[in-house]
């Protein structure tokens, strides 16, 4: 990517806000033209996400596409770069905003359901996709949080107001957590600013400044915290399996799709390549609550009875792995969890795209309700079937080539935990195979009867989700290119 | 001319032009009221001529702008000064034009109401330009008498006269021990003037420690009773929920502005010098604040009791900037001073026109309000989310200036109490937002609006609001200006 390309990131955080602004102007009772606002608006963010990501030089610099605007200098504490309008990826992030690209096409089209506000929920999902994708490319500080905030903010109102079941709960516990964990990085930023003392918020200077060692082990742990919160990190997992039960599809789809790995990629962005020699500290640390939210998540999902609550379990117990990889602190250790973070954002939102397709008609998610549902809705068990697979590793899907990696990475550096790591595959097969057997199959209740087939824009989103976890699982190569370079960057970590 | 030291004195009362500007103004308004029935004057002439007295002051102000002088060794002109100004005057005008039917309705003597207000923003002008600690005192007590009346002039509602009551006792009480403070301070400096104090402090004498320390912790506790600080923020919710609403968002904007610009000229000033006696007491008295402004708001019903309580933790976050004063921690209080008083304004006016429609003020009849007015509503909770630090809006970019400007400083930890609280408030901002957002409105569900007048205020300062949130460097800017006159200039 040349440093024009940057214009192509900026379009990436603008698109979403512009279309947020635009759609104040659209009438309330124009809905086809929301759609088709917002249709176009979704289709432009995948092509230039498809750009971004495979314009990406795998052996070029770490960041490209760097562009930068002054917004102040030489005020107050700032020096002459002070804060900048400052956009860049590197292969982790490009392969998160390729993700991001392709969660937000079908979330787009299952929210054109929407009967209450339409226009209102479009304004407020794009916020928080703006908010995502610019915490994904953007490389100075205060811009970061800004969008990082930015993306949190429209949660409490997309899920109060839209939401299902204790809605109001959900809500209020999600974003009184997110906004808690961010008391941990606001604070990491000003810490890093004065300690630093170059007077600038711009991240790849303050990567390459001198920090001290001290500095990095007592404020790395506050980025883990803080962003390991939003990344549904045990133990501060506890709004994602409400939250998720709570909110409306497309919520779901984006939040546990893309949202949940802005966490993670905070912890590698604003923790390990900013703070390398704390991250090499307390990397065990991250291995402990990494397995422990793997095998606790798929525990809990053991137990769970809705859907979304079980979903919500098991992407705690996902994102475990996420965690689980970084703290092996090895190269492949660290592929797995960037590839697992693409591949539990599209198989958990191809999950809530088809838990919210039924939802909508049965107005319930109570698995011991449901049996038979295989000969009812043949279309949607199919994907949900295929979803399941993805979920628990089956070779040829996304899934098995991320926790692989994973698994490799931690029997390397800890083999015990390896085993753990496997057993908690195997927990997940035990979950996810109960549902299929006790709500696909066996004797169709007569009490669904009613229930027709998803939609066919329902059908079309599944159909590109399955496809890109199909791509993913058969040719990871794409990915794996781009991610290793950034990693083999950061200093310290082992090949 | 020179004083009896021999000093030189300089007085040019071009200088003061604009607090002379509305002192006739106030006087105008006044007679123009009395006489309103002879002159065949509209009831609406009173505010339009108070308005364009603002203006002209506003006008007068800018000759200042970039200028070092003196009045008589009493009052300082510089970019501090001027900031000020505008910040005073600015507030004064969106808080008529944004709230004048109001006044109309709920408030007694009109013609008299107007005159307080120029005369309150003259004081507070005096407050920000004062030299001498004599001429500050004198523009406190102007500031406070005027509002001491205006709280008390709400219609028909007794708990307005119990508000005034109430103000003006504890206020009494926090003038004695200011005044208290302000003569151990001579008694040690032995001098009213700024400059001769801070070279008096300068030379530190251990023996006059004892009286020092005693002098500023009552100057400290009487300004806290002014920026309505914990523990001597008693007066404070009961004043907010009594007064008419326009004087309540006058308390929550200029009286607290004024407040720190004396904070900010007495303790960046003549009381620096005597850092290490102050600080502590500084630090503590915004950590009681953030804590306890932010805690007793979760537990508030009616909006204008739970907005007091949360300007009282908002002066918190300003007490921080106090406590690391340095030309950067100032400039960064202005910035968030202006973000605050932009946001407040806001949510005021919208609260105005609110109870303009509907005579409520409990949060529980913000029901669905979504529905019936969106507008208003979505200028409601954009002032929540930006008092909260929310981004895309003003109090996110103010906070962040600030928190870092403190931060370097030196006082983490206090910066870290501030977040937590921030974190709090959104709680309890968000119970608002959850009755006009997620609960279907009750009885009345016809759409309505507000007056023109109404639209263009509430408009302004959200798109204010929006444009700090986005491109706040002007503001900075300024805001440095006026700190490097305070220090460097």
């Amino acid at each position: 990517m040349t440093s024009a390309d940057g214009y192509v990131l900026i379009a990436l955080c603008l698109i979403p806000l512009g279309t947020s602004l635009a759609l104040f102007l659209v009438p309330t009772t124009q809905r086809s033209a929301v759609q088709a606002l917002t249709g176009i608006a979704s289709l432009v963010m995948l092509a230039f996400s498809l750009y971004v990501f495979f314009k990406y030089q795998f052996n070029g610099e770490q960041f490209q596409g760097v562009l930068a605007w002054t917004w102040m200098q030489h005020v107050g504490l700032l020096g002459e770069k002070g804060i900048q309008f400052k956009v860049g990826v590197d292969g982790i992030g490009a392969s998160l905003v390729l993700l991001t690209g392709i969660v937000i096409v079908p979330a787009t089209w299952v929210t054109w359901k929407i009967q209450d506000r339409m226009k209102e929920y479009f304004i407020l999902l794009y916020l928080v996709t703006a908010g995502v994708y610019g915490a994904f490319v953007i490389l100075d500080l205060f811009f970061w949080f800004l969008f990082y905030e930015m993306a949190l903010m429209p949660m409490y109102l997309l899920i109060g107001v839209w939401g299902s079941t204790r809605k109001e709960y959900g809500a209020m516990k999600l974003m009184m957590m997110l906004l808690a964990g961010s008391i941990f990085i606001f604070t990491v930023i000003f810490a890093l600013f004065a300690h630093v003392g170059l007077g600038t918020f711009d991240m790849v200077a303050l990567m390459g400044a001198e920090k001290d060692v001290t500095f990095q082990r007592i404020f790395f742990p506050l980025i883990v915290v803080g962003c390991g919160t939003l990344g549904a990190m045990f133990p501060f997992h506890s709004w994602s399996p409400d939250g998720h039960a709570a909110a409306p599809t497309s919520v779901s789809m984006l939040h546990a799709g893309v949202l949940m790995k802005v966490g993670a990629f905070g912890v590698i962005r604003l923790g390990y390549q900013m703070m390398p020699e704390g991250g090499a500290y307390w990397s065990p640390a991250l291995i402990v609550l990494g397995i422990t939210a793997g095998l606790y998540g798929a525990i809990s999902a053991l137990r769970q009875t809705d859907m979304k609550l079980l979903m919500g379990f098991s992407s705690v117990s996902h994102m475990g792995y996420v965690f689980l990889g970084l703290g092996t602190f090895n190269a492949i250790g660290w592929s797995g969890a960037v590839l697992q973070m693409t591949a539990h954002g599209l198989m958990t939102a191809l999950f809530f795209l088809l838990i919210g397709g039924m939802y909508d008609q049965s107005h319930n998610r109570d698995i011991p309700n449901f049996s038979g549902m295989a000969k009812q809705m043949p279309v949607w068990s199919i994907f949900f079937i295929f979803a399941a697979m993805a979920s628990l590793g089956l070779p040829g899907l996304s899934g098995f080539i991320a926790e692989l990696h994973i698994f490799i990475g931690t029997f390397r550096a800890y083999p015990i935990i390896g085993g753990l790591a496997v057993l908690t595959a195997a927990i997940t097969t035990t979950y996810l195979i109960r549902v299929l057997a006790q709500a696909f199959f066996g004797e169709m209740n007569p009490r669904w009867a009613h229930l027709n087939e998803i939609t066919w824009t329902e059908r079309a989103g599944a159909a590109f989700l399955a496809i890109a976890i199909l791509v993913l699982g058969l040719w990871p190569t794409p990915w794996i290119e781009r991610i290793a370079p950034s990693i083999i960057n950061i200093p310290g970590i082992t090949l | 001319m020179s004083d009896i030291l021999g000093n030189p004195l300089n007085l040019n009362l071009g200088l003061l032009l604009p607090e002379l500007i509305l002192a006739g103004v106030a006087v105008l308004v006044v007679f123009i009221d009395m006489f309103q029935a002879e002159l065949k004057a509209s009831a609406r002439v009173v505010p339009v001529v108070t308005v364009l007295g603002l203006l002209a002051a506003g006008v007068a102000s800018v000759g200042a702008i970039d200028r070092v002088d003196d009045f008589a060794r009493l009052v300082t002109i510089d970019n501090f000064t001027t900031f000020f100004r505008f910040l005073f005057i600015a507030v004064a005008v969106f808080v008529i034009v944004g709230s004048h039917e109001y006044i109309e309705r709920y408030v007694n003597h009109v013609g008299e109401f107007y005159a307080l207000l120029l005369l309150s923003t003259a004081g507070a002008m005096f407050m920000a330009s004062a030299r001498d600690l004599l001429v500050a005192y004198l523009a406190i007590e102007v500031l406070s008498f005027s509002l001491y009346i205006a709280v008390s002039l709400g219609k028909n509602d007794p708990r307005s006269g119990e508000a005034g009551l109430k103000y003006v006792l504890l206020g009494g009480v926090a003038s004695a021990m200011l005044l208290y403070g302000l003569s151990l301070l001579y008694g040690v400096a032995g001098s009213t003037q700024y400059s001769e104090i801070a070279t008096a402090l300068a030379q530190h004498h251990e023996g006059l420690r004892m009286p020092l320390v005693l002098g500023l912790a009552l100057i400290v506790g009487g300004l806290a009773f002014k920026v309505s600080a914990v523990p001597f923020h008693m007066w404070a919710p009961d004043a907010y929920e009594g007064a008419p609403m326009p004087v309540t968002a006058y308390l929550s904007a200029t009286s607290k502005a004024a407040t720190l610009a004396l904070f900010l000229r007495w303790f960046g000033g003549p009381l620096l010098p005597a850092i290490g006696e102050w600080q502590w007491m500084m630090a503590a008295i915004a950590t009681l604040t953030m804590v306890f402004g932010n805690l007793v708001a979760l537990q508030q019903h009616n909006i204008k009791r739970l907005l007091a309580y949360s300007s009282i933790a908002q002066g918190g976050f300003m007490l921080m900037a106090i406590a690391t004063i340095s030309d950067v921690a100032t400039s960064a209080l202005l910035v968030h001073l202006g973000g605050y008083v932009i946001t407040n304004l806001a949510l005021f006016t919208a609260v105005i026109h609110f109870y303009n429609r509907t005579g409520k003020e409990e949060i529980t009849d913000f029901r669905g309000l979504s529905r019936t007015n969106p507008y208003l509503a979505l200028v409601i909770t954009a002032g929540l989310f930006s008092l909260a630090g929310m981004p895309l809006l003003a109090g996110f970019f103010t906070k962040f200036i600030l928190f870092q400007a403190v931060v370097s400083g030196g006082l983490l930890w206090l910066v870290i109490v501030a977040v937590v609280g921030s974190t709090v408030s959104l709680f309890y901002y968000l119970q608002v937002i959850r009755q006009m957002y997620i609960y279907e409105p009750e009885g009345d569900t016809t759409k309505w609006s507000i007056s023109p007048t109404g639209y263009l205020t509430t408009f302004v300062l959200f798109a204010l609001m929006v444009i700090v949130g986005i491109y706040g460097t002007p503001l900075y800017v300024v805001a440095d200006r006026a700190a490097f006159a305070l220090f460097k200039g």
